[in-house]
């Protein structure tokens, strides 16, 4: 060893004073290629979903004009002439996501409250994990769920009577599916809603609680505005996957086009009109198959809008405490 | 403003009072509505064996003191002494920890701080709190302060109120123009004050102020000092403190408290070890163990 200056005081045997790398580290490079190729991956899957809707779509606007299919509210493809007025649709969409917002926003809220600012610890512990293995049920279980329980058993014996045309003796219905999709959303909208109160510091409680508020004053006045941007993206989030749940619609709200929000009516999703007419035997190029494409175009282009919004709202939100 | 407030007699004469019977601690004599000036001194709180614990382990122990009316009232002493579970005791902010328990009788005007009938709620509004970081809510200043008004339903002249308080804390003539703005555009000294004007008005009887500049810098700590002092004519001040010279400059009597160690340094708690007039503590404590942290000997 070398037995200069400082090194001439370190123990005989150590380490060899080198600064340069013993090898390349290609194990480094390459664990960093493949975490790079994880990241990209998912921006190359959007770009492929997008260009792969792009041409089937241009395809069926050389046939349909574009102002027929976006004002028209007559969806029948399968009459002679067809008609794609995508409106009919649209308004099964909507229908279906009003019903399950209605139901999910305020029960999502409040235990989203109710975690944050009144259970204790031990509690939440509990009904946290609970609340997540709601948001892990297949869709379709819940779609099932929906159709053959809460359609018969709850909205057919609470319905009033022959209000906006009866409830009874209908096998689909937009409310069974929005109730479905309700109980999908309300843990996306708990679980998201309560980590944004969660972070609000607790010292914004303490000196409000030192005003001599209460715990509702405290919870409304204070956390819930403090961590409302972070509430409304819990909701964005919440209603672009309402717009784009298929399977619990498919199976409780029916695959009738029909342009209204009566709840009590069988409706077609966007969605819904997706799933049975591309697992229906149709012909590669035909009309029918080039107007999934447009479908599909204007829900990418619906959740996507929802979706940027929802991002921006995070972004408004982190930015509060900074 | 309490209605039993007295008009009369309070300053000098009180602490010259006091100062007779400076060398007691703890007066075991009863509670009664004496005008200040008069004799003995009337009391804001009386703690009497005072336990806290959190899940069973004792934070502070056996502390039996009174805290007098429009007196600032020093807490001194080491970290983990336990001077803010004690703070907390007196608004009952320590009900918000789950676990933790208070024992012992504390008074308040004489009455059962923790009794059966003694709504949290209705207690933290006579007596307010400043902490040690600046927590203003993100919103306007004058939200902030009308804040405590709205929600305790005193809507009436809320601008005259507003008003009122950030006078009060001495932050009027800085904010008069931006009312509206956000209250995180303050500088941390601003936001301090802009606690204070918040906490001034719910019209509180006391004020606890937990190490209250320990975020700031000298000169937002010495507008805040000088606020203590002036706001002591109307409220009685409770202050927990790290900064020995901050006790001698602000406040009338001085509590001292230690840690505790139990034979196998196992546990510890706080244990006030004096309680006295700050000049006495500060020039001529009766405990060694007083002196030597007051000199900085430790500590």
């Amino acid at each position: 060893m070398e037995a200069t200056g400082i090194g001439a005081t370190e123990p005989a045997g150590g380490p060899p004073r080198r600064l340069q790398a013993p090898g390349r580290r290609y194990g480094e490079k390459a664990i960093q290629g493949l975490l790079a190729a994880c990241g990209i991956l998912s921006v190359v899957t959007t770009t492929a979903i997008v260009i792969s809707l792009i041409g089937p779509t241009i395809g069926f606007f050389e046939v349909v004009p574009v102002g027929d299919f976006l004002f028209g509210t007559e969806w029948t493809p399968q009459f002679e002439p067809p008609s794609f007025g995508v409106l009919g649709i649209v308004a099964g969409t909507l229908n279906v996501t009003l019903w399950g917002m209605l139901f999910a926003s305020p029960i999502g809220l409040g235990s989203a409250i109710y975690l944050s600012e009144y259970a204790r610890p031990r509690v939440r512990k509990t009904i946290k994990p609970v609340l997540e293995i709601l948001a892990g049920i297949p869709t379709v279980a819940i779609g099932f769920f929906a159709a053959s329980f809460i359609l018969p058993e709850i909205i057919q014996p609470l319905w009033p009577g022959e209000f906006l045309g009866g409830a009874v003796g209908k096998p689909f219905m937009a409310l069974a599916g929005g109730l479905g999709i309700g109980l999908m959303i309300v843990p996306i909208i708990a679980s998201i809603s309560e980590d944004a109160m969660s972070a609000v510091p607790n010292g914004l409680r303490e000196g409000a609680y030192a005003m001599g508020a209460t715990k509702m004053k405290v919870a409304t006045r204070v956390v819930f505005p403090a961590a409302l941007s972070g509430i409304v993206a819990s909701i964005v989030l919440a209603t672009s996957r309402a717009v784009g749940e298929t399977m619990i619609v498919l199976l409780a709200a029916g695959s009738t086009p029909n342009f209204t929000l009566n709840p009590v009516e069988a409706v077609q999703t966007m969605t819904a009109y997706i799933g049975v007419t591309a697992t229906g035997d149709i012909g590669t190029g035909t009309l029918d198959y080039k107007s999934v494409f447009a479908v599909g175009t204007v829900l990418f282009v619906l959740t996507l809008a929802m979706n940027l919004v929802s991002i921006s709202l995070v972004r408004k939100y982190r930015e509060v405490y900074e | 403003m309490t209605q039993d407030e007295s008009r009369t007699g309070t300053g000098r004469e009180a602490r010259e009072a006091a100062a007779e019977r400076a060398a007691i601690a703890v007066r075991p004599d009863e509670f009664h509505h004496s005008e200040a000036g008069s004799g003995a001194r009337e009391k804001v709180f009386e703690l009497k064996g005072i336990d806290v614990r959190y899940s069973g382990v004792a934070a502070v122990k056996g502390i039996s003191m009174d805290i007098h009316r429009k007196d600032v009232t020093a807490l001194i002493g080491p970290s983990g002494c336990g001077k803010s579970t004690l703070l907390r005791c007196l608004n009952r902010m320590n009900d918000l920890i789950p676990n933790a328990e208070v024992q012992g009788e504390l008074l308040y005007h004489g009455e059962d701080l923790y009794g059966p009938t003694v709504d949290p709620v209705q207690v933290r509004k006579l007596i307010g709190m400043v902490f040690q970081k600046p927590n203003p809510f993100p919103k306007s200043i004058y939200d902030n302060v009308a804040f405590g008004p709205r929600i305790l339903g005193r809507k009436d002249d809320l601008d005259a109120t507003v008003e009122h308080a950030l006078r009060g804390a001495a932050l009027w003539e800085e904010v008069k123009d931006r009312l509206e703005d956000n209250a995180f555009g303050l500088s941390g000294g601003q936001q301090q004050r802009l606690c204070i004007a918040r906490c001034i008005a719910v019209e509180p009887d006391v004020i606890l102020m937990d190490e209250p500049c320990s975020a700031l810098d000298p000169i937002s700590t010495g507008k805040i000092e000088d606020l203590m002092i002036a706001l002591k004519d109307e409220f009685s001040i409770v202050i927990v403190t790290h900064n020995m010279q901050q006790a001698a400059r602000v406040s009338d009597r001085t509590a001292f408290l230690m840690v505790e160690l139990d034979a196998d340094e196992q546990n510890r708690w706080g244990r006030l070890v004096e309680y006295d007039d700050t000049e006495k503590i500060f020039t001529n404590p009766a405990d060694q163990r007083t002196e030597d942290y007051v000199s900085g000997k430790v500590g």
